[in-house]
């Protein structure tokens, strides 16, 4: 039997770089112990290098289960680009509230090494192991500020809520298999065409309950309520974290399983994510506006973008996918901007993430503030912003699926976001008396973060032909 | 295609805008001059495009056309016709007096002329946008700047009023994007090509079902921004709470976006339902006219007054829009622009008086003839101008716009012309307020005439409301081609059963 192991070599490489941290975190005294963010950055960075260089190979590994094809290798670049902006928003941050440096950075690449697995997994076993992978790490992330109550709580939250949702994936599994006999993707595919698009009830409370365990990994309504809490308690640069690329990870998931190898179920369950995907849009929306911090303001955001993407699993097709992972690009520009921000709000005081700390910014910190105005204008769907275009092709798949009521209630919910995005604005611009940010000085690479974050966004929205290319063809490529 | 004049049109304020952005905070006067100069360098590019357009084509002209989106057959697509035209003058034409009357903002200086310049640029490419995504992108980044402007410099009520514009500009136009995007992808269906293009997607013929509900998207979000009777609510706040410059530009042009992307947009997009619907909206136009002109009269604000105003006599273009004739439409465009020309300077005029007194109650005001005699006589000019005495500018939009629609809907033009009648009414009664009999409250200002800055505002806005007054010609030569293009559609759209009682009734009469 041939082995072939290199379209696993940027997981792999992402674990190395882990391990790396992990001893040199034992040898560093702890002044040199920002070393570590520079291991972890070249760690990705050289992922990030073997991805590019896969691109178009098709290759697959382990038997066809894990596939190098270019949609495991946009999001594989996707997450590493996520991992390397939470590495380096996290400096000053990690400093700032005695969070174990060696633990974070390794915990970020393992989850990150995990979620490309998620990504690559052609079968469901190997699926089931990346998700594992990710969610560990990022349970104890999300409890690493140890002196506060709130990041245990949420810590301990997550791993319930987390464990209960890993419990229907792998009973969903389990009753795939029994029914089907596989957990290869294809071969399910296959005997789903076989069954002539009617398979029996064993097969769809398997698929039912693996789509329950999808839906709670990226908070789709009602599996949501874990998220505000989870993300309000974790530390904002792994909320940042988990906001983009955990939500990117579980979404690889939905593109592959639901949409793609699933398709041919698409006429029987389409109602149900129909219903899903207004659910999620309409009540994260209106959960957001009653908010008084920022960062659970952004949480329930993020659990309204979640609604748009699930449109374009509605919508499912080539358009669709090429839609939803333009979306994902474009939604993790700007929402890890907007934490990266509030990331900058933390002084030796507290943690400044409520409206009124927001007041005056615009005055205080010009550039923090216009680009905390850019991103929510983004996020609220404004040209000519990655989000705008994002929502647009989101929109346009959706009509072109004939989901013309999908696209209309789509954009009374951004009509609806609009009330709680303008708010920040409002507070920035049109109020005065907040609190001190962080400056450029203190912090030259959250800063960096800010501005990488900001292009992206002003990118996607002028000039998104070549990103939607890629996203089409990223799609394209599942097989 | 690439000629690069209209681009370099419209981004040229951008630049401006960029510029501004990398001067720093305190040089407020050169942060002015750099604002002015570039704005002022827009309107004589404009001058140049006015020169350069061939008054007698029917066809779009100095066309700019590149591929932008190739994946979904978006294009960059600006040209200027008959329609347009004027409005980007106008544009072009009030920015630079509009950043002249702000001279006396003092905070945050950089920021209000980023807004401005930032407007502009999406003011312009709204109007010489004809990909339809490329439209909906300038359409929206008119909204933002507009926001700010009205938010940050404001009156005590500016959040609401700014937030409130937001969201009800944002109703319709949100519901406009999927209506976009339908014809879009209604067109891939039909001619198998991606286009976004204005003129392809008009040559669809979809059913009349369809139609209709493209055509409520479409023209419930240009309605809200004429503002259209009954979705005008947001207009007052708006207006009373912005700046002057905010008013000026809100009243002078975003307003008209409005009635040009009806005639633009909805009307040759859907002629079937145009034809369809006409009664009714011909009828909350008219409402509008006279409703407008009513609640103004009752107003003791004088920026309140000025935009219920406002309200009356876009309902008057709107009824000449739908009139659907040569006349009608023609004297809608030429009124389009009185309307910029003489609210725009009303709302000057309003800020300056303001800036003295700080008040804007009409009650506070009595006898300022007498220390302020230049301000008067300019006042009186633009009063006129407001209420179409002849030989001023809106004399011949109203005249034309009734002349149009009497032949259309009789009926309607007559209840409309109530409203013009009452239009002077609330006017030179307000003027007799504010200007004769005993010196009011304010008196205790020390009150000085109009100082060089203020007259250099006043002075080319007067000059050409006595030039469009007394010889419209070379305007109405250069907008007929294209208007009667749009006609001539509209007209092979109508049914023929239709088509035979009307010519029944015109022959009976």
């Amino acid at each position: 039997m041939e082995v072939n192991l290199t379209p696993l070599l940027p997981a792999a490489e992402v674990a190395l770089a882990a391990l790396v941290v992990l001893i040199a975190d034992l040898f560093l005294r702890d002044d040199e112990k920002g070393l570590l963010a520079v291991v972890s950055v070249a760690g990705l960075a050289i992922a990030a290098a073997l991805a590019g260089s896969l691109w178009d190979s098709q290759e697959a590994a382990f038997g066809d289960t894990m596939l190098g094809d270019n949609f495991s290798l946009f999001f594989t670049l996707l997450l590493i680009a996520a991992a390397a902006l939470a590495v380096f928003s996290s400096a000053h941050y990690l400093s700032e509230t005695n969070m174990p440096p060696g633990e974070y950075h390794a915990l970020i690449l393992f989850s990150t090494a995990g979620m490309i697995l998620m990504a690559s997994a052609n079968d469901l076993i190997l699926f089931f192991l990346g998700l594992e992978t990710m969610s560990i790490a990022v349970y104890i992330l999300t409890g690493l500020r140890r002196e506060q109550p709130q990041s245990s709580e949420a810590a301990m939250k997550y791993f319930m809520v987390g464990a209960f949702a890993t419990g229907f994936l792998l009973y969903g599994i389990a009753l795939i298999y029994g029914a089907t006999g596989a957990t290869h993707l294809a071969r399910i595919g296959y005997w789903i065409i076989q069954s002539a698009g009617k398979p029996d009830w064993l097969f769809t409370a398997g698929a039912l309950f693996l789509v329950i365990g999808l839906a709670f990994k990226v908070a789709a309504v009602p599996f949501h309520f874990w998220a505000p809490d989870v993300y309000e308690g974790a530390p904002t640069s792994v909320t940042a974290f988990m906001a983009v690329a955990v939500k990117a990870a579980a979404f690889a998931g939905w593109a592959r399983i639901v949409v793609h190898q699933l398709a041919p179920l698409s006429p029987q369950w389409d109602w149900l994510f129909w219903l899903l995907a207004i659910m999620t849009m309409t009540l994260g929306n209106l959960l957001a506006i009653a908010q008084s911090s920022v960062k659970r303001m952004l949480a329930y955001s993020s659990v309204a973008h979640a609604g748009y993407l699930l449109i374009a699993i509605v919508a499912g097709n080539e358009f669709g996918g090429g839609a939803l992972l333009f979306y994902l690009l474009a939604y993790s520009a700007m929402s890890f901007g907007a934490f990266a921000v509030l990331l900058a709000l933390k002084n030796g005081r507290g943690d400044n993430e409520e409206y009124r700390h927001f007041a005056g910014l615009g005055f205080s910190r010009p550039f923090l503030a216009m680009s905390m105005a850019v991103f929510m204008l983004s996020l609220a769907g404004f040209p000519p912003l990655g989000g705008f275009t994002g929502k647009f092709y989101l929109f346009r798949a959706a009509v072109l699926a004939g989901y013309t009521d999908l696209a209309i209630i789509g954009v009374l919910n951004s009509l609806l976001s609009l009330a709680y995005y303008l708010r920040v604005i409002v507070m920035m611009y049109m109020d005065e008396g907040g609190v001190e940010a962080k400056t450029a000085a203190r912090a030259p690479y959250l800063y960096a973060a800010v501005a990488v974050s900001l292009v992206a966004t002003f990118y996607l929205g002028i000039l998104p032909g070549d990103a939607l290319e890629l996203s089409r063809r990223a799609f394209a490529s599942l097989r | 295609m690439f000629s690069g004049d209209l681009t370099l049109l419209i981004f040229l304020p951008a630049a401006g805008a960029l510029l501004v952005l990398a001067l720093p905070r305190r040089a407020t006067g050169a942060l002015f001059k750099v604002a002015f100069l570039f704005a002022a360098l827009t309107f004589l590019w404009a001058l140049k495009i006015l020169w350069k357009f061939e008054p007698g084509l029917a066809t779009i002209q100095l066309v700019d056309r590149a591929r932008w989106i190739p994946a979904y057959g978006i294009d960059y697509f600006v040209a200027v016709d008959g329609i347009n035209l004027f409005l980007v003058l106008l544009t072009a034409f009030l920015v630079p007096l509009a950043i002249l009357a702000s001279w006396t903002i003092a905070e945050r200086v950089k920021e209000f002329l980023f807004f401005m310049l930032v407007l502009e640029t999406g003011m312009i490419g709204t109007l010489v946008a004809l990909d339809l995504f490329l439209f909906y992108v300038f359409w929206e980044l008119m909204l933002i700047p507009m926001y700010f402007i009205i938010g940050m410099w404001g009156g005590p009520r500016r959040v609401y009023a700014a937030v409130k514009f937001v969201l009800y500009t944002m109703s319709g136009s949100l519901l406009m994007l999927v209506a976009i995007i339908y014809l879009a992808v209604r067109h891939a269906e039909l001619t198998q090509s991606l286009s976004f293009d204005l003129f392809r997607i008009q040559a669809l013929s979809l059913p009349f079902e369809e139609q209709l509900w493209l055509f409520a998207a479409f023209a419930l979000s240009f309605a809200i921004k004429v503002p259209l009777f009954p979705l005008h609510t947001w207009l007052p706040d708006a207006h009373v709470e912005a700046p002057t410059a905010g008013s000026v530009i809100l009243a002078g042009v975003l307003l008209k976006m409005g009635t040009y992307g009806l005639l633009r947009f909805a009307i040759p997009l859907f002629p079937e339902v145009t034809l369809a619907l006409k009664p009714a909206l011909i009828a909350l136009a008219v409402v509008g006219v006279v409703y407008g002109a009513l609640v103004a009269m009752m107003q003791a604000d004088l920026k309140r007054l000025v935009a219920y105003s406002s309200v009356s006599h876009l309902g008057l273009v709107v009824l000449g829009l739908f009139a659907l004739n040569q006349d009608g439409i023609q004297g809608a465009l030429y009124q389009m622009l009185n309307h910029g020309l003489s609210t725009g300077a009303l709302f000057l005029l309003v800020g300056m008086i303001y800036e003295r007194t700080h008040t804007r109650m009409i009650a506070d005001y009595g006898g300022l003839w007498k220390p302020l005699p230049v301000f008067s006589a300019c006042f009186l000019v633009i009063t006129f101008s407001s209420v179409a005495l002849p030989g001023l500018n809106g004399f011949v939009g109203e005249f034309l716009i009734l002349l149009g629609a009497f032949r259309a809907v009789p009926f309607w033009t007559a209840l409309a012309a109530t409203g013009v009648i009452l239009g002077p009414v609330y006017m030179l009664w307000m003027y007799r307020r504010v200007f004769f009999g005993p010196q009011g409250r304010s008196a205790g200002h020390a009150l000085a005439d109009l100082n060089r800055r203020e007259i250099a505002i006043l002075a080319p806005i007067i000059a050409l409301v006595f030039f469009l007054g007394i010889y419209p010609d070379p305007l109405l030569r250069r907008m007929r081609p294209a208007v009667d293009a749009v006609v001539q559609q509209i007209e092979g759209k109508r049914p023929p059963a239709l088509f035979d009682s009307d010519q029944a009734r015109e022959s009976a009469r």
